[in-house]
């Protein structure tokens, strides 16, 4: 993955942009300013495209019906490249110069990490939306940041309990990506499935560097220790090559495998008709999902864009919502009152509804739990039932000893 | 015992994959002395080309159809890419070099993203070859024995080509000797033009063939390229043989690596490159000698002290900096703190680059050193800002004693290759090692004590010690060491016939501004709150380069001037673009062939022109 | 004294043999020409002496301290100056800077951080370059300097470092005549005055006969003949492999 600033156009334009200074104080009717940043450019794009149009319906739809007390939403998106530092200056960029009322945004963790920060510093709400380490809400949660999405110890403990159900699984096997995300979801999937079944074993562990998986040797050494079921943490390109050799050499023959984020169309559609079959996941569902308000939104989204929603489309769509939400019960745009709004607000959304705690600014917003399956030449997810996030947190006391205290 | 034949045998089929592309590699470099940074992309392209083609004409041309039309294809655009580039920088120094096919590597993969979209695009398998075999208890794919074939196929026919054809001897002239094939009265353009298009059909044969292995993705190029580059310093650069080696001791490093260490796998494969760099340096079947450390080159200018109106430069312009603030606002002076710090950065990269001739492609290490210096000290030791701010160079220095001990031992593409190899091995562990970095989720709240925490104060706290430290670095450039410096750079047999050790001084020089860089470091922890091991990575360091270059290699002011307008722009670019890359690949490119003085190298020319006027 | 000893010396490259057993000395005060044709051996001899190169067989002694092993900068410390057959400056300095880089490395103050190295030794580069006929060039770059001027800035380097052993390969090359002899009578001045061992090679006959108090002849890298310029002269050996070959004219 490329981690670049940009280059330029001609030489001493910093000085025109640096005069060209920030815009005058808010009115009332003016718009209320939503900064956002994401990986919109490079391999990313796959993933920030989709969030990026979900936001936009979400923009559209909100103003389309007059905004919220009575002032548009607007929002101004800058492209981190994915480097965390470019996304610290954007976000200095936006608080002092575009003067926003809020920040969103954030694919990577890091850079979710790195905005959190920024907020923190400049006492200024930031609603993270897809990150997913857990860091962000707990060991370094403050009070000015929110998270939306379902965090890594969340998806890993809906995984973890349909685990426990797999009876004759007791030698378990792991492959995940050697960094952060890779090694905080292994942790929590292995703690709670012990805690849930003591007789389980992990009898080995494989910690391929991210998106430089040797796929043949991998597998091999996985077979090598007959496992009875395997938990893999691996996605995007990794994945496909697992799959591919996995199968060929016969590993996932009779043995059930614990994935996740394998059902997400974002990691399941490039895969086409060889997505695997039977793997007990954690994605969305998307065209199978008809509960009213969920047909609505893709209804709406398909006819917006000519295309379908991915699972990034349904957190940035309601990202948008809860801002909105928070707006409207502040009835302020200021970060004080945004956030005394925010702890505890319930709000509904095409996937439910969803709360952010009080305790740790973390959303219940949930995933679909269920097992991929090809139909039709693609991959999909069959059996599934929506995990709601409330029931895949630790308790209150846990969270206390974890997050810092204000 | 089974296992090991078994994982021996897919280390082998891994092999393959990586003897294609570095072949192409290696061969390229060998005639051209070209590092093709770009070799990467044209793996990828073959990628994308050959899974287009296989989905969509499958029905006619079939699957080795669309791979060998895919790899021809590539080819193509290797012959074009040599006709209009990189035909015009042969004599360019190694650093251009690596800075355009850099730009170039850029501007593919922007088209690339237009073209097939962001989503990975899994293609076919090969048809009769998608099942796999019991071998020894265990079950072993059939493509991993065709890979196994077709490599030792294009090992035998590469040596064919190269010692039973007229092109084969020629190219090998060309590699021992580049002048006696212009004697030999060949069309020498047409060799090379021919030399990168067999090279790129090799990258894009590579690319293709892994079809059925995995996705076509954007960041095929980046991280093939690597790989690359490793198994062609280690088997011996312009060695095909030495290249089907190495490919063969990586591939089964990482085979049995991710069975003994499988959490060390990235550092692994950096340590072994280094290794060879320090003990073999011209690799497992290179010839030494290869490296050539005083190119007949135009003599450079003469760097004399500022006089007359010049003498006000410094001073006027530290008071430029100093009254800034009152103009730019709250969101300039955070920009500007960026600017000063990158400055530095430049600076001390430029302290090295042209005042000795060091060629370092990490200079990442030693920022990102700092950083992490005053970060760790912040949150494992507690420190305030003050003590982690003076522990950033220390960490910096320790850093760049050790490496450059090593690296200042090399000269060329080598010494930027092993600069490299030691950056990327510092951030895999950085990357790695999370219970001490925190990996990838870096260290927050590196935030300066209560006095400077007005973005302001450390502003001019900033200017002041960066600006502090570059103008020490301009004393030294002046002063006795920065003379012996450029000595050894200018000619290193006279400077050790005076009694200099050039050496020593190569390495102090290499240290000192490690030193410089890891003070910028700390001070870029500080001003962005954080620190990611994205600050190690080779990013970082092309970053410092393009500023160098940007500003112009030759004039003091040059990195100035390169950070300064490398900076705004890219702040400026992020705010209307996603095409970021496209422009800066372009405008690389653009600076290598147009401006190889830079900026500051117009503004001298302009003088000069006023001047006879 | 004897300043330079060198005493069956040998060096092959791949099998062929460049120096085959040479021994010979240069006290001080002498100035001793080695002429021999193209690749005699002159050149790698010198090497040998300064430590480019080192000897397969042999040793090399200076002011009775052995040699061998030794890098190029701990001979140079010895007090050993040299030029190079190529002329070799530092092509980004100044002719003064140039000269003043030598004194900084003689007097080991070429690792200082802060005073600007143009501010040290100022006048004894100014002494050097007068005593090589320079004085008026010493702000031109280097890098742009006529042949014969980049001989004498070499020679004004290699005096810099106050050596005992003075080493010139080819010191007049590219020069005109009168200029030969004018570099000549400078280095004879300074050798005199100083007591300096002087070793050099050199093409141009009327120099080596006219400046060297003793002459050695190398071919295929053997010692064929020693001794006094008029001795050298009628040695019949000599006149067959080189003199004689050139008088006559032949090829």
């Amino acid at each position: 993955m490329t981690n670049r600033p940009f280059g330029g156009l001609a030489a001493f334009a910093a000085a025109a942009m640096i005069l060209a200074g920030p815009s005058g104080p808010a009115q009332a009717a003016d718009p209320i300013r939503i900064g956002e940043i994401n990986t919109y450019s490079g391999p990313l794009a796959a993933f920030t495209d989709p969030y990026r149009k979900g936001w936009m319906l979400a923009i559209e739809q909100i103003n389309a019906k007059g905004g919220v007390l009575g002032r548009k939403l607007e929002v101004v998106d800058r492209d981190d490249a994915g480097n965390p530092a470019n996304a610290v200056r954007l976000a200095e960029e936006l608080i002092k110069s575009e003067k926003v009322d809020v920040l969103a945004g954030g694919f990577l963790s890091n850079i979710g990490l790195a905005l959190a920060d920024v907020a923190a510093r400049n006492k200024v709400l930031f609603v993270a939306s897809e990150p997913l380490t857990d860091a962000l809400v707990w060991e370094k949660g403050n009070r000015y940041t929110f998270r939306l999405r379902p965090s890594t110890y969340m998806q890993a403990a809906m995984l973890a309990a349909e685990a426990a159900k797999l009876k004759d699984a007791k030698r378990w096997v792991i492959v995940a990506p050697n960094y952060e995300y890779g090694q905080s979801a292994v942790a929590a999937f292995k703690g709670l499935l012990k805690a849930a079944r003591p007789d389980v074993e992990f009898v080995g562990e494989q910690w391929p560097a991210l998106f430089k998986i040797e796929a043949g040797p991998t597998v091999q050494a996985l077979a090598e220790l007959k496992p009875d079921a395997i938990f893999n943490v691996t996605f995007s390109t990794d994945l496909a090559k697992l799959v591919r050799e996995g199968e060929l050499r016969g590993l996932f023959k009779g043995r059930p495998v614990v994935s996740m984020l394998t059902g997400e169309p974002e990691y399941l559609d490039p895969m086409k008709e060889e997505a695997p079959q039977g793997w007990i996941v954690t994605g969305y569902p998307w065209d199978a999902i008809d509960t009213p308000a969920h047909k609505a939104y893709r209804d709406a989204y398909q006819a917006r864009w000519n295309d379908y929603p991915r699972t990034g489309s349904l957190v940035g769509y309601n990202t948008i919502l809860a801002i909105a939400a928070a707006i409207a019960k502040a009835k302020s745009a200021n970060t004080d009152k945004l956030i005394a709004a925010l702890e505890g607000l319930s709000y509904d959304s095409p996937s439910g509804n969803v709360t952010f705690r009080a305790i740790d600014h973390q959303s219940t917003m949930g995933a679909w739990v269920g097992r991929t399956a090809v139909k039709g030449g693609k991959g999909t997810m069959v059996d599934w039932v929506y995990a709601d996030g409330a029931g895949f947190l630790p308790s209150d006391a846990e969270v206390r000893k974890m997050r810092p205290a204000e | 015992m089974s296992f090991i034949a078994v994982q021996a045998l897919t280390g082998l089929a891994g092999a393959a994959s990586l003897f294609l592309v570095a072949a192409g590699l290696t061969i390229v470099f060998g005639v051209t002395r070209i590092v093709n940074f770009a070799h990467g992309s044209l793996y990828m392209l073959g990628a994308y080309v050959a899974v287009t083609l296989a989905r969509d004409w499958g029905g006619a041309i079939g699957f080795w159809g669309a791979v060998a039309a895919a790899a021809l294809a590539v080819g193509a655009l290797g012959a074009l890419v040599e006709i209009v580039l990189l035909r015009r920088i042969y004599k360019s120094p190694e650093l251009f070099q690596l800075l355009a096919t850099f730009g170039l590597v850029l501007v593919i993969q922007d088209i690339t993203r237009a073209v097939w979209g962001a989503e990975n695009l899994l293609g076919p398998r090969a048809p009769g070859l998608d099942g796999a075999f019991a071998l020894l208890g265990h079950q072993v794919p059939e493509y991993d024995l065709a890979m196994i074939a077709i490599g030792s196929a294009v090992l035998g026919g590469l040596w064919l080509l190269f010692h039973r054809t007229r092109f084969g001897v020629l190219v090998r002239a060309a590699t021992e000797d580049r002048e006696m094939v212009a004697l030999l009265g060949v069309d020498q353009r047409l060799l090379f033009t021919a030399v990168l298009f067999l090279g790129a059909a090799l990258a894009g044969l590579g690319g293709a063939l892994q079809m059925p292995r995995q996705a076509a993705s954007l960041d095929l190029d980046l991280l093939i390229i690597v790989e690359a580059f490793v198994v062609v310093v280690v088997g011996g650069m312009g060695s095909i043989a030495g290249a089907a080696l190495a490919a063969i001791l990586v591939a089964e490093i990482h085979a049995f690596g991710i069975v003994l260490v499988p959490k060390s796998t990235l550092v692994l494969i950096f340590l072994v490159m280094a290794a060879t760099l320090v003990l073999r340096p011209a690799g497992l079947l290179g010839r030494a000698g290869a490296e050539s450390e005083e190119g007949g080159r135009a003599p450079p200018p003469i760097l004399r002290a500022a006089h007359g109106k010049a003498r006000l430069a410094w001073p006027l312009l530290a008071l430029a900096m100093a009254v800034a603030p009152v103009v730019i606002g709250e969101w300039g002076v955070v920009l500007a703190t960026e600017i000063v710090v990158y400055a530095l950065l430049a600076a001390s990269l430029h302290f090295i680059l042209w005042g000795g001739g060091l060629v370092s492609f990490g200079h990442a290490a030693y920022f990102g050193l700092g950083a992490y210096g005053a970060a760790l000290a912040v949150k494992h030791l507690g420190a305030g800002m003050t003590p982690a701010l003076a522990l950033a160079p220390l960490a910096a220095t320790l850093g760049a004693a050790v490496y450059g001990w090593f690296a200042v031992r090399r000269a060329g593409i080598y010494m930027a290759m092993l600069t490299l190899a030691f950056a990327q091995m510092t951030w895999s562990a950085a990357f790695q090692w999370v219970r001490m970095t925190g990996g990838d989720n870096g260290i927050l709240g590196v935030w300066p004590d209560a006095w400077a925490a007005d973005p302001l104060v450390f502003y001019y706290l900033a200017l002041v010690v960066c600006g502090a430290t570059i103008w020490g670095l301009q004393r030294v450039v002046h002063a006795p060491f920065g003379h012996a410096l450029r000595a050894g750079r200018d000619l290193a047999l006279r400077a050790e016939a005076l009694g200099i050790d050039v050496l020593r001084v190569r390495w102090l020089a290499f240290t000192l501004a490690g030193a410089a860089a890891g003070v910028a470091g700390g001070f870029f922890a500080f001003a962005k709150g954080s620190v990611f091991p994205n600050i190690l990575h080779v990013g970082t360091s092309l970053d410092a380069l393009v500023m160098v270059l940007m500003g112009g290699v030759e004039h003091l002011a040059g990195p100035l001037a390169g950070a300064l307008s490398y900076t705004g722009l890219a702040a400026e670019l992020a705010r209307r673009t996603a095409h970021w890359q496209l422009i800066l690949g372009g405008l690389v490119i653009v600076l290598v062939l147009v401006l190889p003085r830079g900026l500051a190298g117009l503004a001298a020319r302009a003088e000069r022109m006023e001047g006879e006027a | 004294m004897t300043s330079l000893v060198v005493r069956d010396v040998a060096l092959a490259f791949g099998g062929v043999r460049a120096v085959a057993g040479v021994s010979f000395t240069v006290a001080a005060g002498e100035r001793v020409a080695l002429i021999g044709p193209n690749g005699a051996g002159k050149s790698t001899l010198f090497n040998l002496v300064t430590g480019q190169l080192r000897p397969d067989a042999g040793m090399v002694l200076i002011d009775g301290r052995l040699t061998v092993g030794l890098p190029p900068r701990a001979i140079a410390r010895m007090g050993v100056g040299r030029t190079f057959q190529v002329a070799a400056t530092f092509a980004s300095m100044t002719v003064r800077e140039n000269v003043q880089m030598a004194l900084l490395a003689h007097a080991r103050r070429h690792l200082r951080l802060w005073r600007p190295a143009r501010t040290h030794f100022v006048a004894e580069a100014e002494a050097l370059l007068a005593l090589v006929g320079m004085q008026d060039a010493a702000e031109r770059g280097a890098g742009i300097l006529a042949y014969g001027d980049l001989r004498r800035l070499e020679l004004a380097m290699a005096l810099a470092g106050s050596p005992r052993l003075l080493l010139l390969d080819e010191p007049t090359a590219g020069m005109a005549p009168a200029e030969r002899a004018g570099l000549m009578a400078a280095v004879a001045c300074v050798a005199a005055e100083r007591d300096l061992a002087v070793l050099f090679t050199e093409h141009d006959m009327d120099v080596v006969f006219g400046h060297a108090t003793r002459i050695l002849v190398l071919d295929h890298g053997l010692l064929i003949a020693s001794g006094a310029p008029d001795a050298v002269r009628r040695d019949p050996k000599v006149r067959a492999v080189y003199l004689g070959a050139e008088s006559a004219g032949a090829p």
